[in-house]
């Protein structure tokens, strides 16, 4: 494998991702994104210099609304699916850290 | 004839004709699912009463004549990444597991309008991550036509519930084949439209430049007919396109003469299955004897679109299931310290294994240093095999390949080896990278028994030729699809421990289902 | 201190726009409210939203963009600057990173250092972030969206200032242009605009850029000065004994006067931008450019020519009341009513500049209604009350808007013309101020000007003041 994926990269994207993995996920998920990365660098014999990288197939452009106010209150539908609500607001662990 | 082995298109008739109502065709679907779904597990959620009312609503409405769309009364099953308004939406995760949405997809809007009956929501790959319906939450779907075997995916659900006959067509959608690959393993007829065709507005998004929802069906006449319906120009997607040519069912015509198909060379070597190899090569000498003229051709740079793919769709997903962190939907854990540490366990414990292998390489292949060396090489890959459909539809009006290298594997076969699984989307993935559209037309049984997909892959905008190719070998293929009277035995069964329940509970105005 | 340093200052400043809608949904934009009542499933970011661009958040951002001599790139993309954050909701803002919408720009500051030129890198369009609020007792905060989504247009400019009059001067001069194409409010105690100041230190006359830090939580053009003499302080200080400057994002306390860096192993600072796939790219034609030039509003520049030329006002008046876009708003409206244009300059520039200085007040706090000003002129142009009474009049204005003529109504307070009742008063007056009336007659014409002052207090100012004048000198001659 040429990729050889580290531990700190692993606790890097860990935090870039928020996601937490245990002893044994992390060993596998170290193997496998090793393997998929060798298998991506299959690209570098790909020559593309002078091309145009294409985020959007085809050429649409200026796609816009008017600014005009539609929506109205629907708060009350758009928090029913909050896992915690209290007075209209989602509530979260405290954002300032001391 | 069952009213069970009716098509989409057919069963309208019937029910316009007023030889059946919607409320039969609901209650045939409804007992089709209670006695197959404990077999095939094909749906996460099963709205009954729900499905029922909307059909007597229905019905009347026919009755006065308001409503004449040929999908008016027809009983459809929508993929569970497709939001419902008052009904759990889920992506087959355990991180949106009690999620209901308050709005309602577009393409599902618009088939409501045409009076389609929704039985429920089907089973997926996580976040349409997977080619198999395994990486479900809700446990894996299997193929009706073996037991043993995986329907494909990641829109399994949805063809496994149509080749059943426990709906009459599906929504499903497709990010790297996931509408052509499980339609292939499921022997029925799956068609990815241009991007850009139908809104994606409510679908959840998996990798956005490369989504587009489309028909699951049982025939080509039906697919067109589906597409018709659910194709329009949305102003709430910024990348939906105005087109005029949406009278897709003009296609239906038994015509390939002087058609101009290819088929790119490498398609057919390397990895291929020789009994699919054969059977598509069998579909291509229909479509000669019927006029069309056929040429092997260089397809470069095939081997390249998958490496290209993950990258892409893996940066995309990176981001697109940021939002899913136990803040305003969803999942959130139990126990945690403070902010981060919630976000890490409710994102942990909240996505499977395979989501969570695809948001870490994305997120590494867009991290400080990796950008160009990744995200941009893939870029200019996908433009360079865009490059290289757009030179090949100078020659060409229709390009075949098998859907996918094999047919359906073992449950469990696949899993346990990523790259092999990502391999089998050989066929389908460039087809997303460069928009085009793309249709699965059944073209065989292997030895085992197992169907064989033919693919057609047609140049941006040009479903009409694939509809009209498909539709003319259909007239003249040697086996009809689907070929599933089978009988099922009811067996109690519940769900494994570890997943979450499914919902059979009454579609809702408001509300999740019930927090825990 | 062995050492002079010099300072290199270049200021990230964020505008919100001045829209109906937010930057990708039909949402309000409307200040207060409860919280989450201007929210739709695209701002609160639910799966499947998905954004379409609000076209004029473009047309502002491109006006803002022709008046500060930037250049347009006439293709630009939205990008994904990805990060976990609550006031976030998609955990990702959509910005613009790798093809912004302006770009080398600059305008011109005047200090009293002279005139300078402050360049502008770039100028891109981006979606404010949710509210939080913090739990007084509890370890939580509250998440509000209604500001989630709306439109911003960001102005960085080059390292290019060197001391925190010239960051003020940069940031007025940039307030004035955007406040007069009418883009955006640009309070900075409402946040409708924020500094960030990137700040670093090196000795001077050298060429090399020191280490710099950004200084966050900056509401007010004082903590702006404030904060960039303590970070110079700050840096100088580390430098001094030895260490180095860690490159850092600092909030700044303007209450405590410090300042302490915003840390925190969860917070990797690598945003992983990607071209948005959900938005297409926008193309800006040469025809659009050009509407959007000619449909800009006059400048300040032009009005000041105009104010002198049109109005005949001073150049010193005509800079004043153009100095806030406010200002000269009110005073064209007020103008239009009326058509007393000197009038309106003179009330503004002596009463109502003596009561924003008594108050500490900006010109942009002017609350008062045009009309109002006007109406207060046409009832001193109409000898319906007289000066005295008009000041007091304008003090309520200023403070309360109060409708003038309906004060003048409802508290009697119309000049006083009757020649009969004034002479009674001023008899009344002259016989209860024999000393005066000696005096007068005894050459000294100040006794007169007493015995006005006295029949104005008894007329309890509503006299003509020209009437009783008149009236006093007579009838002293008779006495």
């Amino acid at each position: 494998m040429a990729n050889t994926i580290s531990d700190e990269t692993m606790e890097y994207v860990g935090i870039l991702a928020k996601l937490e993995l245990s002893a044994e996920e992390r060993e596998k998920a170290k193997e496998d994104m090793g393997r998929m990365l060798d298998y991506i660098d299959k690209l570098d014999e790909l020559d593309t210099s002078g091309v145009e990288p294409m985020s959007h197939v085809f050429p649409i452009s200026n796609v816009f609304r008017e600014d005009v106010v539609v929506n109205g209150d629907d708060r009350k539908a758009l928090l029913s699916n909050a896992p915690e609500e209290e007075q209209g607001t989602f509530v979260v662990p405290k954002t300032i850290e001391q | 004839m069952s009213i069970l082995d009716q098509t989409a298109v057919g069963l309208g008739k019937q029910i316009q004709a007023g030889e059946l109502t919607a409320v039969e065709a609901v209650e045939a679907s409804l007992a089709q699912i209670r006695a197959a779904e404990d077999h095939m597990n094909a749906f996460v959620t099963i709205d009954e009463e729900g499905a029922l009312e909307q059909a007597r609503k229905i019905q009347a409405r026919i009755q006065a004549g308001e409503l004449t769309s040929p999908l008016a009364g027809v009983p459809v099953a929508i993929k569970d990444n497709l939001c419902i308004k008052g009904m759990r939406t889920t992506c087959s995760s355990k991180i949106l597991y009690n999620f209901v949405p308050t709005y309602t997809a577009e393409a599902v809007l618009n088939l409501e309008k045409a009076g389609a009956v929704i039985l429920g929501k089907t089973n997926m790959d996580e976040f349409a991550m997977g080619s198999t319906t395994e990486t479900s939450a809700f446990g894996p779907t299997k193929n009706p036509w073996d037991l043993e075997h995986v329907p494909g995916g990641s829109s399994g659900g949805s063809c496994a519930a149509v080749a059943a006959n426990a709906c009459f067509y599906a929504l499903g959608s497709d990010t790297g084949g996931s509408i052509r690959q499980p339609s292939s393993f499921c022997g029925v007829t799956g068609l990815k439209p241009t991007y850009g065709t139908v809104s994606r507005y409510g679908l959840i998004a998996y990798g956005s430049s490369l989504d587009q929802i489309g028909p699951i069906a049982k025939d080509v006449t039906d697919c067109a007919a589906i597409l018709e319906t659910i194709a329009s120009y949305d102003p709430k997607d910024s990348t939906s396109v105005k087109r005029e040519d949406m009278d897709f069912t003009s296609a239906l015509v038994d015509d390939v003469k002087g058609m101009r198909i290819g088929i790119p060379r490498g398609y057919l070597s390397a990895g291929l299955d020789e009994e699919v190899k054969a059977a598509v090569l069998g579909a291509v000498e229909v479509l000669k004897e019927k006029g069309a003229v056929v040429e092997e051709f260089d397809l470069s740079l095939v081997e390249y679109a998958i490496p290209a793919y993950y990258v892409i769709a893996s940066a995309e997903a990176s981001s697109n299931l940021a939002r899913f962190d136990g803040v305003k939907y969803g999942y959130r854990a139990e126990a945690y310290e403070g902010l981060h540490d919630m976000y890490k366990k409710s994102r942990s414990q909240g996505f499977g294994p395979e989501v969570k292998r695809r948001i870490m390489l994305g997120s590494f292949v867009l991290s400080s240093g990796y950008y160009d060396a990744y995200y941009l090489k893939a870029l200019r890959t996908k433009a360079l095999i865009k490059a290289a459909f757009d030179q090949a539809f100078a020659s060409y009006d229709v390009i075949v390949s098998p859907a996918a290298p094999f047919t359906a594997p073992k449950l469990g076969a696949s899993l346990c080896d990523p790259i092999k699984m990502y391999l089998g989307d050989i066929y389908t993935i460039s087809v997303n990278l460069a928009g085009l559209p793309g249709l699965t037309v059944p073209c065989g049984l292997d030895s085992k028994g197992l169907p064989i997909g033919l693919q057609l892959i047609g140049d941006r905008y040009k479903e009409k030729e694939l509809i009209r190719a498909g539709f003319a070998f259909e007239q003249s293929r040697s086996y009809k699809s689907p070929a599933l009277a089978k009988e099922w035995e009811v067996r109690g069964q519940g769900p494994a421990a570890d997943r979450p329940e499914k919902w059979t509970g009454h579609r809702k105005t408001a509300g999740p289902a019930g927090k825990e | 201190m062995s050492k002079r340093y010099e300072m290199v200052i270049g200021l990230e400043v964020h505008v919100e726009l001045d829209t109906k809608t937010k930057i990708f949904c039909a949402c309000s934009t409307k200040f207060g409210g409860a919280p989450n009542t201007h929210t739709c499933p695209v701002c609160m970011g639910m799966p499947g939203a998905l954004p379409v661009l609000n076209k004029q958040v473009v047309e502002h951002a491109l006006a803002v963009g022709l008046a500060t001599n930037c250049r347009i790139d006439q293709y630009c993309k939205f990008d994904r600057k990805n990060y976990f954050y609550p006031d976030n909701p998609q955990n990702y803002q959509i910005s613009q990173l790798y093809q912004p919408i302006c770009r080398d720009g600059y305008v011109e500051i005047e200090t009293e250092e002279g005139k300078k030129q402050i360049g502008i890198h770039e100028i891109h369009m981006e979606e404010d972030a949710g509210k939080l609020i913090h739990d007084q007792w509890e370890e939580r905060s509250f998440v509000d969206y209604n500001r989630s989504g709306v439109p911003l247009i960001e102005i960085v400019s080059e390292p290019d200032m060197r001391s925190a009059e010239e960051a003020v001067a940069y940031l007025e001069k940039l307030r004035m242009i955007i406040q007069y194409l009418g883009a955006s409010d640009c309070k900075l105690q409402e946040g409708s605009m924020r500094a960030d100041v990137n700040l670093s230190v090196r000795e001077a006359g050298t060429e090399e850029l020191g280490t710099r830090t950004e200084m966050k939580n900056l509401n007010s053009f004082k903590a702006i000065t404030r904060a960039i003499q303590g970070e110079r302080e700050r840096q100088i200080d580390i430098l001094e004994s030895g260490g180095k400057v860690v490159q850092e994002t600092r909030r700044w306390d303007d209450v405590k006067g410090t300042s302490r860096a915003m840390r925190s192993k969860e917070d990797a600072q690598d945003y992983r931008y990607f071209p948005d796939p959900d938005l297409v790219p926008v193309e800006i034609s040469d025809a659009w450019i050009e509407r959007v030039r000619a449909a800009q509003p006059e400048m300040r520049e032009e009005k000041l020519v105009r104010y002198q030329t049109e109005f005949g006002l001073p150049e010193y008046d005509a800079k004043i009341l153009t100095s806030s876009k406010h200002l000269a708003d009110l005073f064209e409206a007020a103008t239009a009513i009326c058509e007393r244009p000197k009038e309106v300059s003179n009330w503004l520039m002596v009463e109502g500049m003596r009561l924003l200085k008594e108050q500490e007040k900006d010109a942009d706090e002017l609350s008062f209604s045009p009309e109002n000003l006007a109406k207060l002129i046409r009832l001193v142009e109409g000898d319906v009350i007289n000066r005295t009474v008009a000041k007091g009049l304008f003090e309520e204005i200023f403070t309360s808007d109060i409708d003038p003529e309906q004060a003048v109504e409802e508290k009697g307070l119309r000049m006083v013309n009757d020649e009969d009742a004034l002479v009674r008063a001023i008899k009344e007056i002259i016989a209860s101020n024999p000393q005066s009336v000696q005096d007068f007659k005894n050459g000294k014409e100040k006794a007169a000007g007493f015995l006005v002052g006295q029949t104005m207090r008894a007329m309890k100012g509503k006299a003509d003041p020209g009437m009783v004048n008149r009236l006093v000198q007579t009838l002293l001659r008779e006495a």
